[in-house]
């Protein structure tokens, strides 16, 4: 059979900082449409990892592709700018500290990048912000300003503005980590709901509960490597590798959410 | 105690013109100050190094030199090398240059202090830097800013009373012009030192009113 073609894909990434080495020659493939994964202990690398994917944190080795397109190709300056700020609008991000423009109203937030990068009138931006927040059920809150909402209707905005962007992937960070634990199902819920209607997505989380139902793959890194990966009923219940259960052992709390 | 009250109100409209002139000169070079200390800032952090080290230059010439010289000079001096300007917009470009510099510090200081995820969320959304700076940081920076600047717009104040050197009628020239005619400097100087306070008050006032208009939208 045929391999589909990778829809992103990471090759031989590497990522020191002056002699820390963090990542460690990763090569990873998701194809589109797929949910994964990416799960380990703190300083595993899987942060670095994610924003290495729209070159927020660039790699000091190895490539990172999107379809057909390198995205930490190695540019003059100028030009650069211009291809990953082109890039990075097929890449929706979230933020486990949701990042909201507090001066914004959410309407604001979910409308900046839509208008100020595609042109889009007063009246595209309303029915698109209106489209987004009602995927989240944050509609009633389009005139808020941040500071007025909870943590998990924060998060929700987020993921709308990123989606506003209509983009192909979709990178998490950590997403509910720092939410309180009853604010995190509703978070989950867009997130579930998302996966349904196949996103690509790439979840880095803590949540074993979550990416067992949710995702396609999971993907177990420690000290800056990939230590086993496959389909959730193997790495959650039945991980050939020591450390992978080890590391879930530790979790067993949290797998059993 | 030679104290005579009673001359101040054949004079009180020559001193509350001066009022008039000091506020127009302090709101023109608050302004100039305002937005000069913008564009400082951000050529101080994120220009190329061939436009930062002239705007270095001349940060330092502004912090280092008396506002009383740097008023002679724009005054003065440059009318030497063909800049002649009247004696309100020397006093204006003075004291907004001066504090322009001044402000730049506090405006860069604010504008690191805005957290990195919002540069961070922005680029991810696909602007560019420019653009984060523009719509997300500096907008944040600026309200973040808004008491320290105030605090030096009310030394500004203070030290429009300096271009009376230069010979613009502000209030304590006007003060001057009255105690020269009647020969009365403890009057005339504490009715000036009224009105700078009251004018004073008035721009304390308005900080509070967009600091109160920055806090609702949030």
């Amino acid at each position: 059979m045929t391999e589909p073609k990778p829809f992103v894909d990471i090759r031989n990434a590497q990522k020191s900082y002056g002699a820390l080495e963090v990542l460690k020659d990763i090569s990873l493939q998701v194809a589109r449409g797929e949910i994964v994964a990416i799960i380990g202990p703190s300083g595993s690398g899987k942060s670095t990892l994610l924003r290495a994917i729209n070159d927020l944190d660039p790699l000091t080795g190895g490539e990172v592709w999107l379809e057909d397109t390198q995205i930490n190709k190695k540019l003059p300056h100028r030009q650069y700018e211009k291809h990953i700020n082109q890039v990075r609008q097929n890449i929706g991000m979230v933020f486990q500290h949701f990042n909201l423009f507090p001066h914004l109203s959410v309407r604001e937030n979910v409308t900046l990048a839509p208008k100020l990068l595609k042109g889009l009138s007063d009246d595209e931006a309303e029915e698109l912000a209106r489209e987004q927040l009602e995927k989240v059920g944050l509609i009633d809150r389009i005139d808020y300003y941040p500071s007025r909402l909870s943590g998990g209707q924060k998060q929700r905005v987020a993921i709308a503005r990123a989606l506003a962007m209509k983009p192909k992937v979709m990178l998490f960070d950590e997403a509910t980590s720092a939410l309180d634990p009853e604010l995190v199902e509703e978070v989950n819920l867009v997130m579930k709901k998302l996966a349904e209607e196949h996103m690509t997505m790439i979840i880095v989380t803590h949540e074993m509960g979550f990416a067992e139902t949710v995702c396609d793959r999971v993907i177990f890194m420690d000290k800056g490597v990939v230590v086993e990966e496959g389909p959730p009923s193997k790495i959650f219940r039945n991980p050939d590798n020591e450390r992978t259960q080890n590391f879930l052992r530790k979790h067993l709390a949290n797998a059993n959410r | 105690m030679n104290l005579d009250f009673t001359v101040i109100p054949a004079y009180l409209d020559v001193v509350l013109l001066g009022a008039v002139w000091t506020i127009a000169i302090t709101v023109a070079a608050a302004l100039l100050s305002f937005v000069g200390g913008i564009i400082f800032a951000v050529v101080a952090l994120y220009a190329p190094l061939v436009v930062r080290l002239p705007f270095r230059l001349f940060a330092w010439l502004f912090m280092g030199t008396p506002l009383l010289l740097q008023l002679f000079l724009i005054y003065f001096g440059l009318v030497q090398i063909g800049i002649d300007l009247p004696a309100f917009v020397a006093g204006v470009v003075g004291l907004g240059l001066h504090f322009a510099v001044y402000n730049s510090e506090l405006i860069q200081t604010s504008i690191l202090a805005v957290d990195r995820g919002q540069m961070e969320a922005a680029r991810t959304l696909g602007l560019s830097r420019g653009q984060a700076l523009r719509k997300v940081v500096i907008p944040q920076a600026v309200r973040d800013v808004i008491p320290p600047i105030g605090n030096n717009m009310i030394a500004l104040l203070k030290d429009s009373a300096l271009v009376s050197v230069i010979g613009v009628s502000e209030l304590t020239l006007s003060a001057q012009l009255a105690i020269g005619r009647t020969y009365r400097p403890f009057e005339f100087y504490v009715l000036a030192a009224v009105v700078y306070y009251v004018i004073n008050l008035g721009m304390e006032a308005v900080q509070r009113r967009i600091e109160r208009r920055i806090a609702a939208a949030r």
